[in-house]
């Protein structure tokens, strides 16, 4: 999900026009984590162009305020701070060379891909360079056909990927949203409609190659490895996963492919509560149901979507199914859940197998995001992202639901429920602080009632800037200590995007 | 009535590749660049295999022109679905100067060949943007054409095809044997899947020459130089009106 965003904000900050939340990042950030330098002065930013330049080469070297502008902003509600330049290597050496030269003089790097985060992941909280891999690095290193793995470099999209596929009868299932870069994908821990059945990105990552802080350059599982399991070592993918680029750069990804399913059916079925929509979830997949996707859509988002797109689905909760398999596997499936979804109070269980139609009836789904903006003109949203394992979900989502009915907030739910993930869109007016604050507020509460179940505060998004005291609640001291010792031993100096995921 | 669908495709480059100009200025750069089937052709490829799913179609023959590694787009083809494919030998080298008129002449010839009922081929090809190989075959053969596509229905002993054109959408009804080309909103093609792919490898692709067909491609045009469009120039700010003024007088604008 995501959605373009005006970006209003100046070059230097000003205190005024940074949001309460970062601001207050800003500040703590300065005072306690001893960030490696504050925003460059003029000639050392200049000494440092010239550096740099050296390596990538004076076109590759920008400082224009447009450029410094979109890299330092995502497309999520927090106001994004411009980097001191945006640099584009051309290979990991360069990447390397940049990094030893950003840790030599202490200067803050904050790797981008495709800038399609929404937790504030590429803002540049304290100046610096932004290492921009995309624009000279997209290319498919290679396909494994056989062994059912691709490497990529950082320029390579999920669509990019696949459409390299087309004829292949393989495809990279991780999906979530937004065509970012798959490498991006890495650092944020990403996950999508289909990580149900085919898994997040975690599961679906075989090799890394990464630029540490200080310009040494490392394959996690192996040099030029792409075994399908291995036991030798530290699991150093993991470990990077999910890092959102606080402890190196990735320069390319050896990702596992999956088959194109031979028949791919979709289906829509309303029911009349919250309540019997999750149940229906819950019993499917107790019925160990090889489920492809299931997306839970509740009434208000349903009522944005048939504003939006014209569709005239009744405003009810919805389910939103897909099912991948042969066809007789297809088809006793759908037969099967049409069963479950009967027993708890489901409509018609309208079902397509034509493209064209498939993508009719998920047309609402795939526009929820700009259907929710669109419910009023101007807004922005503060969008959650829990994570509750699937027995705990009915509660959390009622609960949820009563918290932004009661602070008379609008907030569309649509959710992975299959994954016991659920995102609410909760929308402010960006002049109305009271509200923006209202809106956190409901954000925090939630995440903080997952965590109670034994859940995450994030699901997939990533903790960016937004969630790093609800990681501290999530993990506990001992648990922050060990992540801090891992950074501490990764990147002494914390140049590596700082300010995010932990102070 | 079963009808014999013949299908042209044409291995063109990637529509996410970025063109260069080769050296030489004499044409775009291909070797090591990826190719795919023309988007269109799939589209086509993708009707008449729905055609033969629908039992409308009794057989799909697919043909491209082109050198050796047309046979992957052929392929491609057999696994969403045709039953056999042909491939037209034209050298590598000949591609650049192969035109609609030659191609259109080779399908035509084929068609009688086949005694195909339908000839479906894209609107286009991404690489030339001609639009002219349906319209040119259908003249040849005499037959009644169904381009620009959006739909394809039989009707009575003939097919209705509704067409997108420039005033909205025009529904027309044609005899058979027709020719057809497809546009964009006709479907969306199916992604081959592994058992399918495995399945083409054993479908059979009959070798032609042109001459075979009495069809001759010596080049009509010669490619005098290839080049790049103009690189774009940097923009300019003007801080307020009278400097704009002056900046235009100097272009050459009178005020």
């Amino acid at each position: 999900m995501f959605f373009k965003q005006i970006s209003r904000f100046t070059r230097y900050p000003k205190l005024r026009s940074l949001t309460v939340q970062s601001y207050r990042n800003l500040q703590t950030s300065q005072d306690k984590a001893g960030l490696a330098s504050s925003r460059l002065r003029e000639d050392d930013r200049d000494r440092l162009r010239q550096e740099l330049e050296q390596i990538v080469g004076s076109k590759n070297v920008s400082s224009s305020e447009s450029v410094l502008q979109q890299h330092g902003q995502d497309e999520g509600p927090h106001k994004g701070m411009p980097p001191d330049l945006v640099v584009y290597p051309s290979s990991v050496q360069e990447t390397s060379a940049v990094c030893k030269v950003c840790s030599g003089s202490g200067v803050p790097i904050i790797p981008h891909g495709t800038g399609t985060g929404l937790e504030g992941g590429t803002s540049a909280l304290s100046g610096g360079v932004c290492v921009d891999v995309t624009k000279h690095m997209e290319e498919i290193l290679a396909i494994h056909h056989e062994d059912f793995c691709a490497v990529v470099q950082p320029g390579v999209s999920r669509e990019g990927l696949n459409q390299s596929l087309k004829a292949d009868g393989l495809w990279f299932p991780v999906d979530p949203g937004a065509n970012a870069s798959i490498c991006g994908m890495c650092a944020t821990g990403a996950s999508g409609t289909n990580a149900v059945r085919y898994g997040t990105i975690k599961e679906n990552v075989l090799n890394l190659e990464v630029v540490l802080a200080d310009g040494r350059i490392i394959q996690t599982a192996g040099i030029d490895g792409r075994p399908r399991k291995s036991s030798a070592g530290y699991n150093l993918t993991s470990l990077f996963v999910g890092s959102e680029g606080t402890l190196g750069v990735i320069t390319s990804a050896t990702v596992r492919l999956h088959a194109v399913p031979e028949t791919i059916a979709a289906a829509v079925v309303s029911f009349p509560s919250v309540q019997d929509a999750v149940s229906a979830v819950v019993s499917t997949l107790q019925c160990s149901v090889p489920m492809a996707r299931i997306e839970f859509l509740d009434e208000v988002q349903m009522m944005a979507c048939n504003k939006y797109s014209g569709l005239e689905y009744p405003e009810t909760p919805h389910l939103f199914l897909e099912f991948h398999g042969s066809e007789s596997e297809v088809h006793s499936q759908a037969e099967f859940v049409k069963e479950i979804t009967s027993q708890f109070g489901g409509g018609e269980f309208q079902w397509a197998v034509q493209q064209e139609d498939r993508t009719r009836l998920w047309t609402a789904r795939h526009r929820a995001y700009y259907a929710n903006v669109a419910l009023r003109a101007g807004c922005r949203c503060v969008t959650t992202d829990v994570c509750v394992p699937i027995s705990r979900l009915p509660e959390i989502i009622t609960s949820t639901k009563e918290d932004i009915q009661k602070n008379g907030l609008i907030g569309p739910i649509v959710g992975h429920v299959g994954d016991g993930n659920f995102h609410t869109m909760l929308l402010f007016d960006p002049d109305d602080a009271d509200e923006q604050r209202k809106c956190k507020e409901v954000a925090d509460r939630m995440a903080r009632r997952a965590i109670a179940v034994g859940g995450t505060c994030t699901g997939e998004h990533g903790v960016g800037m937004g969630k790093i005291n609800l990681l501290k609640e999530q993990f506990g001291e001992d648990g922050i200590g060990v992540m801090k010792n891992i950074k501490q031993a990764l990147d002494p100096l914390n140049v590596m995007n700082p300010g995010k995921v932990f102070l | 009535m079963a009808l014999k669908v013949l299908v042209g495709c044409k291995r063109v480059i990637d529509y996410a590749v970025k063109i260069r100009v080769r050296p030489d200025k004499l044409g775009v750069v291909t070797d090591g660049v990826k190719h795919s089937m023309n988007p269109f052709d799939e589209i086509a490829v993708e009707e008449a295999v729905r055609m033969k799913e629908k039992k409308i179609a009794k057989e799909v023959v697919v043909v491209s022109c082109g050198p050796a590694q047309s046979q992957e787009t052929i392929r491609t083809a057999l696994a969403m679905g045709a039953d056999r494919g042909v491939h037209i030998e034209i050298p590598a080298d000949q591609m650049t100067v192969l035109q609609p008129i030659h191609v259109s002449k080779i399908l035509a010839k084929l068609a009688e060949k086949e005694a195909a009922d339908v000839v479906m081929l894209g609107k286009l090809a991404i690489d030339d943007d001609s639009n002219q190989t349906a319209q040119m075959t259908a003249s040849l053969l005499d037959w009644p054409q169904g381009v620009f596509a959006s739909k394809v229905e039989q009707k009575d002993s003939g097919l209705e095809v509704v067409r997108e054109v420039d005033g909205g959408l025009e529904t027309i009804k044609i005899n058979l044997p027709a020719v057809l080309s497809a546009d964009l909103r006709l479907n969306e093609p199916r992604y081959a899947t592994l058992p399918n792919i495995m399945k083409a490898k054993k479908k059979k692709i009959e070798k032609i020459k042109p001459e075979d067909l009495g069809v001759d491609v010596a080049p009509r045009i010669e490619v005098v130089s290839v080049e790049d469009p103009p690189v774009r120039e940097a923009g300019q700010s003007v801080g307020d009106v009278d400097e704009l003024l002056g900046k235009l007088k100097d272009k050459g604008f009178s005020s």
